[in-house]
């Protein structure tokens, strides 16, 4: 029983939150692709950018959270994902708009976005430096250690806080995007734009507007994506960025453009990752007696070290995009 | 009777090809305006700019006396002037009532604010919309087909929904891209009676691209024949079919 503890530690819920993670930056992405039609590399960076606003606002006001009853950095997400709203607008209408308005192929959007992201990457690191630098600044990180009121269990299953902040905000920020996508007219008008952008425009839906929203919403997501990876781990102004090829995987698997499908993908994509880094081992060393003498277990029995994790959803990616192009769900709408 | 459409000196080129050269049309309020020409002739594009898809190298388009040149499509949608597409454009991942619904401008959950803290007044605004659509598509005919995805509907039911989609809202002007292609004849019976409806009923102005003569020579006065770029006639039915130009244009040299 104690080495199932083990395993829902450090599969249950390391997949969980890498697969949330995974899922709210593939959403992103996915949103961007369906109504623009690029695939936005500079995604990973906003989230960094979301993780910074949060770090310099706490850095600037450590003890506001203390009011809330929360930490800090939880606090600041709200003002943080609205400044990176504002810099996804801003982004779009410095770099992005102009080569639209000249009608270039989408692949010169992607280029552009590449130089977006070398250019965030140096502007976030011009002023948070290089290193780790912790996201509670003035509070402590709580880490809750539950031992499940079962015979002989006594490793205990351990959630931190960030972790929590992170399932009850993955799943709002999810329930909050269906609700706009199937009810709100706004969301209605983005979801005719990825079907017929064309069209779209001759029904009176002023693409323009339908633009700036989503880059609020991408903005908007991305903070919260990059601030919960930094609160669970340390902000680093690479963090993100190799975070880039899950969530391009994930949003593949889900179909390019349909959300839904991103948040599925998402979390494949995680337990994919801490299912192949499992040491199975520690499940089956408990029936070592029953097997027989030729067969010896080697002390780690994952399907892949530790070290080479990335390798994963590459492997989803390139199997995915060989046997089923167009994700588990058909992709290109909302 | 006043222009309602009022075409001035259009020119737009792509590349090196002089696609509407220094063209100027009229169409007049409560009229059905045919246009037709020889494939090549310029009339997609010349639709194009008219409904704003496409801006044009110089010229003018006024609307109602106002110079709408510079707007977009969806600016010109709210002043009144809609268009339908050559190849029918739908929203196919919707219904065909999804399809109408979409199209009423102005309503309550337009803004973020509303869409999420006064849900009350969106729901009211989109049982209007609702029923509104519900008409449009029994007029149009297509009831029985109001909740299947639009991208399932038969080439004509689309063009229908099309010409649906136009009645959604107040349209002033409507440009009718070569409505009839694709459309069997049984269909076509009931669009050109809708056509000529909104136009007696509603009040509405067409302007219409065709290749089909015998639905110019039944729904259209005036009509204008299109070549090379700008406009070679323009007369009743029976002027343009005995006019030598059009026929040469259509037929080759010695035909007349």
């Amino acid at each position: 029983m104690n080495e199932f503890m083990f395993f829902i530690n450090n599969v249950l819920v390391a997949g969980s939150v890498s697969g949330s993670i995974y899922a709210i930056g593939a959403v992103g992405v996915t949103l961007v692709f369906s109504i623009m039609r690029f695939a936005h590399f500079a995604h990973a960076d906003m989230m960094t950018f979301g993780a910074f606003m949060v770090l310099a606002l706490t850095t600037a006001f450590p003890a506001a959270g203390a009011g809330f009853g929360m930490p800090t950095a939880v606090v600041m997400l709200p003002v943080a994902m609205a400044l990176t709203a504002l810099l996804a607008v801003g982004i779009d209408k410095a770099f992005y708009k102009p080569l639209r308005a000249h009608g270039v192929k989408p692949i010169v959007l992607v280029i552009g976005s590449l130089g977006v992201t070398l250019m965030l990457q140096g502007v976030i690191r011009l002023f948070a430096g290089t290193g780790g630098q912790n996201l509670y600044v003035d509070d402590r990180k709580e880490i809750f250690r539950m031992v499940l009121p079962l015979e002989g269990v006594r490793v205990p299953v351990v959630i931190t806080e960030p972790q929590l902040y992170l399932f009850v905000l993955t799943l709002v920020s999810v329930v909050a995007l269906h609700l706009f996508l199937n009810r709100s007219r706004l969301g209605k008008a983005m979801r005719a734009m990825s079907d017929n952008p064309e069209l779209a425009q001759a029904s009176g839906i002023n693409t323009n507007t339908i633009v700036a929203v989503t880059w609020v919403i991408v903005g908007s997501l991305a903070a919260i994506a990059g601030t919960l990876l930094s609160l669970d781990v340390t902000f680093k102004p690479d963090l993100s960025f190799f975070l880039l090829l899950p969530i391009f995987a994930a949003a593949i698997v889900g179909g390019v453009g349909h959300p839904y499908g991103a948040i599925a993908g998402g979390f494949v994509v995680g337990f994919a990752e801490t299912l192949a880094v499992f040491n199975w081992n520690v499940l089956l060393r408990p029936y070592r007696d029953s097997f027989p003498d030729w067969l010896e277990l080697p002390s780690n029995l994952a399907f892949v070290g530790t070290e080479y994790k990335i390798v994963v959803p590459f492997f989803i990616l390139v199997a995915i995009l060989i046997w089923r192009p167009t994700g588990i769900f058909k992709g290109k709408v909302i | 009777m006043t222009a309602i459409i009022d075409v001035r000196h259009l020119n737009k080129a792509f590349g090196g090809m002089q696609v509407i050269n220094d063209c100027s049309i009229h169409v007049e309020e409560g009229s059905i305006t045919g246009m037709i020409g020889p494939n090549g002739a310029g009339k997609s594009t010349l639709f194009n700019l008219i409904a704003g898809a496409l801006a044009p190298d110089s010229g003018q388009v006024l609307f109602n006396g106002e110079d709408i040149t510079r707007l977009s499509p969806d600016q010109r949608f709210h002043k009144g002037l809609l268009r339908t597409f050559q190849i029918a454009h739908e929203f196919s991942h919707m219904s065909a009532l999804e399809n109408l619904m979409m199209v009423p401008p102005h309503q309550a959950g337009e803004s973020l604010f509303n869409a999420w803290f006064k849900p009350a007044r969106v729901r009211e605004e989109e049982t209007i919309v609702r029923r509104r659509a519900l008409e449009v598509i029994d007029f149009v005919g297509l009831h029985h087909v109001r909740n299947e995805l639009a991208g399932n509907l038969s080439g004509g039911q689309k063009k229908l929904l099309e010409l649906g989609r136009t009645m959604m809202t107040d349209a002033k002007v409507v440009l009718l891209d070569e409505i009839a292609a694709g459309v069997n004849r049984t269909l076509l019976g009931d669009l050109v009676g809708n056509i000529e409806r909104l136009n007696r009923e509603m009040g509405y102005t067409f302007l219409v691209i065709e290749h089909d003569m015998e639905m110019i020579a039944r729904l259209c006065d005036p009509v204008i024949v299109l070549a090379q770029g700008s406009v070679m006639v323009e007369g009743s039915i029976e002027e343009i079919q005995n006019n030598p130009a059009v026929i040469e244009a259509y037929f080759g040299a010695g035909a007349a």
